[in-house]
């Protein structure tokens, strides 16, 4: 891993989100504070409601903070405005689903190259790249398939690999097994391991326990803090 | 650039995957497109043949008639022109090579014509013999009258070739007689055959020397005339003109302040007056045609608003994916363009059809002609069309928050 100076990805100082209704003013997020390093695998689990959502829209550059700093790879995303924002998305994040969330009517290398064209790739270079990232989570052959033509565990990896193809800093995982069932569920995690073990940061959102083991640290949020924050030894799989 | 190369093929994406739809949608344009392009197309053809045809008229002809005002006209008071406006033009007016009057029949009876037992009505026409000249027509068969048929006002006539047609004549009509009026007139000369005009034959005509017109008139004193002439030197046509005009108002007594009671016209004027025609038939078929692209740009807006709401999760996807504003706004905007544009493309290609159908269904009406200024006018109002009723849509889309539109169902 390159030098120690930027080995912090991310960096949440004191961060409140604060949405207003009406009178009542609910703060989403209540005061937190984070820092995330190189090639961490983070859970982060918690009620619904406890402000897991809020925290990685920040974190996923979708929101901004209403108080407090974010430091992303050591930028103020805080100062960013709108087109900044969507430049730091494009190139520093990337982001599965739950419900996969691919462009229905694009095929799966199509899918795969929608990041690159937002940074201005030509498009050769976008078909090789992306079909290098398909063949890597082992969709090689099918990369003409439409979403509907795929199985849910094909279409989270054709996710996967769209979220990886612009080597963003961090990969976002929002309850990516959530939609699957068990075996397949297995299989996806054991994709995500391995994305990991090449030196990818990663944060996941999940409430299942049996996922939150595949992390290295577990952060638990409540009312919009920070309850607990747990390194934890790796549970393998087999 | 890249982006808009982008855009414009994943616009194609979007239009093919719901093809009866894109259909549907740009039928406003295609219906404005295709009625614009179908009467441009069909007014065009008539107006490059017409012109073709004046053209014929030689461009250093002038044409004098009498001119009453309308209110005049109601008093009673026509003005008139005489022989002696002729005799005054001729003889004071230099660079002239050739004069005739044009007496056209009048009333009723003077345009039946009728062979044994055939009749039939037609336009009868006393002119001198300068008519042959100043508007090079010539006789195909036979002679045309000379100076002496004028003078002893001999009851000799030549015809157009319909003329023969109509009374069932043998097709070796010169030296027959036949009734024109009250009067039997013999058939010296057959004119060469011009054609159709907007589906009106320009064959069915009487000629006769204007001494033997003015006589089957009757004794009419006062008959108001046409005067056409050749000027010898087209650069000094406008002067031939003024001069004419002097002369005129000094015979006709006219004092300063009054307006002419008369008007002088080039073959020219006679082609812009008819173009003036053309050109309002052509604006108010586009302010029609102007209409209906407006009612299909709404439709157009419509199925774009739809077509946003409908795809608000696939623009939070491509926000997350790192999609600008300004890209999600090209994306769209682009969309709305290309469905106008293929609108435009389908109604240039159905109008230009359906105008050479309708031209060529119609007999004697001239070929479909479709300039391309109409053209590239149509694909221009589509493309301002497709942006001013895509830009609400997608500004729409490009605003969408990325967050909530990832969460819509």
């Amino acid at each position: 891993m390159p030098g120690e100076k930027s080995s912090t990805v991310i960096e949440l100082q004191d961060v409140y989100r604060t949405y207003r209704m009406g009178e009542q003013v609910l703060n989403a997020l209540d005061g937190v504070n984070l820092t995330i390093k190189r090639n961490e695998y983070v859970a982060v689990v918690g009620a619904s409601g406890s402000g897991k959502s809020t925290m990685m829209n920040i974190i996923g550059c979708l929101d901004r903070a209403s108080k407090g700093e974010y430091l992303l790879n050591g930028t103020n995303v805080g100062h960013m405005n709108e087109t900044e924002l969507a430049r730091a998305r494009n190139r520093e994040i990337g982001f599965v689903f739950q419900s996969f969330n691919l462009l229905a009517r694009a095929s799966a290398l199509k899918n795969v190259m929608q990041p690159l064209v937002y940074r201005g790739i030509p498009q050769s270079e976008r078909i090789r790249r992306a079909s290098e990232a398909l063949e890597r989570v082992g969709l090689g052959g099918r990369l003409d398939s439409r979403p509907n033509q795929l199985s849910g565990g094909q279409r989270q990896r054709v996710a996967i690999s769209r979220a990886l193809v612009g080597n963003p800093a961090i990969l976002l995982a929002d309850e990516p097994t959530g939609n699957l069932d068990s075996t397949t569920s297995q299989e996806i995690m054991a994709l995500i391991d391995q994305v990991h073990e090449q030196g990818q940061t990663i944060i996941m959102v999940t409430h299942e326990a049996d996922i939150a083991r595949h992390c290295n640290r577990v952060i638990r949020l409540e009312d919009g803090k920070i309850e607990s924050d747990i390194q934890q030894v790796r549970h393998v799989s087999s | 650039m890249n982006m808009l190369w982008e855009s414009i093929r994943s616009a194609l994406d979007s239009v093919r995957a719901h093809g009866f739809r894109s259909l549907l949608t740009s039928l406003g344009i295609i219906i404005g497109v295709t009625s614009v392009i179908a009467v441009v197309s069909i007014v065009q053809g008539l107006s490059y043949t017409i012109n073709a045809q004046f053209a014929g008229l030689g461009g250093n002809s002038l044409t004098v008639r009498s001119y009453t005002p309308f209110k005049q006209q109601l008093q009673g008071n026509l003005a008139k022109l005489q022989d002696s406006d002729m005799e005054a033009i001729a003889s004071r007016i230099d660079g002239i090579s050739h004069i005739t009057p044009i007496l056209y029949t009048q009333s009723g009876t003077q345009g039946v014509i009728s062979y044994r037992s055939q009749s039939s009505f037609t336009r009868v026409v006393g002119i001198g013999s300068s008519y042959l000249e100043v508007n090079s027509v010539y006789p195909e068969q036979g002679r045309f009258f000379s100076r002496d048929d004028d003078i002893r006002r001999r009851l000799v006539c030549a015809v157009g070739v319909d003329i023969i047609e109509n009374l069932k004549m043998s097709e070796d009509a010169v030296g027959e007689f036949f009734r024109v009026g009250n009067e039997w007139c013999k058939i010296v000369g057959v004119m060469e055959k011009r054609g159709e005009l907007l589906g009106f034959s320009q064959d069915d005509y009487v000629l006769l020397p204007y001494g033997t017109a003015k006589r089957i008139m009757g004794g009419q004193r006062d008959l108001d005339i046409q005067i056409q002439l050749l000027v010898d030197d087209m650069n000094r046509q406008d002067e031939v003109k003024e001069r004419i005009r002097r002369v005129l108002r000094q015979e006709h007594g006219l004092k300063s302040g009054q307006p002419d009671d008369f008007k002088v016209q080039t073959a020219e004027q006679l082609t812009e007056s008819f173009n003036a025609v053309i050109n309002t038939i052509t604006a108010v078929s586009a302010g029609i045609v102007g209409i209906s692209l407006l009612v299909g740009g709404i439709g157009i807006m419509n199925i774009m608003l739809v077509s946003v709401t409908e795809r608000t999760r696939e623009i939070g996807i491509l926000k997350a994916l790192g999609a600008t504003r300004q890209d999600i706004l090209l994306q769209f905007l682009i969309e709305a363009l290309v469905l106008c544009m293929i609108g435009g493309l389908v109604g240039v290609a159905i109008g230009y059809g359906l105008g050479a159908l309708v031209s060529s269904l119609l007999p004697g009406f001239p070929e479909a002609h479709v300039p391309l200024w109409a053209v590239l006018l149509s694909f221009g109002f589509c493309a301002a069309v497709g942006v001013i009723f895509g830009i609400v849509p997608a500004a729409k889309a490009a605003q969408l928050d990325p967050i909530d539109a990832l969460r819509y169902e």
